[in-house]
């Protein structure tokens, strides 16, 4: 059992789409994955086009560097530029553009700007430039959060003065509840993010069927995990049960990982609100460091612009990040903006739903269909 | 960004540390295993940015697997047991 290829299996997966069509006959179905590291499954192994016309898929909001507001890169940029300052941050933070260009431009212009692989390699790289201040610029979900306060309780015990975290961790489940809440969101049940719950636990996501009445099912991340979950979606939905079942039983509880849960508690706080780009200001939606971590917090020891900034006029991620829209019906999805060249968030990072379509779906049948009328 | 990768755990590197070597398609790196309680070499784990963050459970992955095989099975059972000699038992 390598937990890949075993989940993989095209034949099992076309019994399993028979079975999809079989029970969703005559009804339709309108479903939001998430994360956009299923949106990513979905185009890349081609479930969008195996998958019957009656299961509407919808991209959620689960792509930590596109719900970043433009003024947090210019944030970003701002202490770059600071003398003496190495900022780190993972690969995918790289390319988002701010209202002046991205962390790549601002890397040309001069600013040591590092990609780092885990928060641990940014403490590291402070460890080995002691005449320098390294931040790491912290982005991430319940699932990345962990990490970054495991990180600063090292610091915290080697005791080291150099180090310091731009705190931008967001939540999911309060994100999914302003989603819910409002009147435009039109949808029968949810793909809840599978490697979010291993931290959080399955049992966070019951507010969905007691208070929303809809169905969610965790699933995993190969196309037979998401196909699968996809079934126990629309059987639930079918029943008229709505509630909270895991498909990606391998790797999440009921609780969670309670260990990283407690280290998150720790060293975070909520923070009163948050701006997420196209859900607006959400409160008690993302992390800040504990006061008893204020010597490594960035926001206090940097003057940040704190602007912000409205996304250019054209880029529609907002719409595509509430799944109010799919990615190729933005106006400017791959022509003006391309992965080379983003307008959006969308389309740079890796779990981004326009770079998703981008990458695989135009190869989809009904992508390019799509594209042609549009 | 919440991409996480099954690998399994070859050795533990450095206990008090909480650093554990993993195998992620026959690379090897250092891992930390913090968030994690009692590692042993040879179990799986979910590795996201350094760190592992859950455990993987090889049989609730059977499980899944045999639940997977099973569906539309029973359609297909239907099929085999319909096809031969339909029209002789005078299915409608």
């Amino acid at each position: 059992m390598r937990f890949i290829d075993e989940f993989r299996d095209s034949e099992l997966a076309k019994r399993v789409v028979r079975e999809i069509e079989r029970i969703a006959e005559g009804r339709r179905f309108r479903i939001m994955e998430i994360c956009g590291g299923h949106t990513h499954t979905i185009y890349r192994y081609g479930l969008h086009d195996v998958l019957p016309a009656n299961i509407e898929l919808v991209h959620g909001p689960g792509c930590p560097v596109c719900v970043l507001p433009m003024g947090k890169v210019d944030d970003a940029i701002a202490i770059a530029k600071h003398d003496g300052v190495i900022l780190a941050t993972f690969g995918d933070m790289m390319r988002v553009p701010g209202s002046e260009g991205s962390l790549i431009d601002a890397q040309a212009d001069g600013a040591d700007v590092r990609m780092v692989y885990s928060p641990l390699d940014a403490l590291k790289l402070a460890h080995q430039n002691p005449d320098r201040k390294v931040v790491f610029f912290a982005i991430g979900f319940e699932t990345t959060a962990p990490s970054t306060a495991v990180t600063l309780l090292h610091a915290k015990r080697l005791g080291v003065r150099n180090f310091f975290v731009f705190c931008n961790h967001v939540l999911v489940v309060p994100a999914i509840k302003a989603l819910l809440d409002s009147p435009e969101t039109r949808l029968d049940g949810f793909i809840g993010p599978g490697h979010v719950t291993t931290v959080i636990g399955s049992k966070a996501w019951e507010f969905i069927p007691k208070d929303y009445g809809k169905g969610i099912v965790i699933s995993g991340f190969e196309p037979l995990d998401m196909l699968q979950a996809i079934y126990m979606l629309v059987r639930q939905l079918i029943e008229g049960k709505p509630r909270v079942d895991v498909q990606y039983t391998r790797a999440v509880r009921p609780d969670g990982n309670t260990k990283a849960k407690e280290v998150m508690a720790q060293v975070f706080e909520l923070r009163e609100t948050f701006e997420w780009r196209g859900l607006g200001w959400i409160e008690k939606s993302a992390l800040k460091l504990k006061p008893e971590f204020a010597e490594f917090d960035a926001e206090l020891h940097f003057n940040l612009p704190r602007r912000q900034v409205a996304d250019p006029k054209v880029c529609q991620c907002g719409e595509v990040l509430r799944g109010a829209i799919l990615p190729w019906e933005c106006k400017v999805f791959g022509t003006a903006c391309t992965p080379e060249h983003p307008i959006g968030a969308c389309m740079v990072s890796s779990e981004g739903a326009c770079a998703a379509v981008y990458q695989y779906g135009r190869y989809s049948r009904k992508v390019r269909e799509l594209l042609r009328h549009r | 960004m919440c991409l996480a990768v099954p690998a399994k755990v070859v050795e533990i590197v450095d206990e008090e540390n909480q650093i554990a070597k993993v195998e992620i398609g026959g690379v090897r790196r250092n891992i930390s295993v913090a968030l994690l309680d009692d590692v042993r070499v040879g179990d799986w784990v979910l590795v996201h940015v350094g760190f592992a963050i859950q455990k993987v459970d090889e049989e609730e992955a059977m499980q899944t697997l045999t639940l997977l095989r099973q569906l539309g099975q029973d359609i297909e059972g239907e099929f085999a047991a319909t096809q031969p000699g339909d029209d002789e038992r005078g299915y409608p």
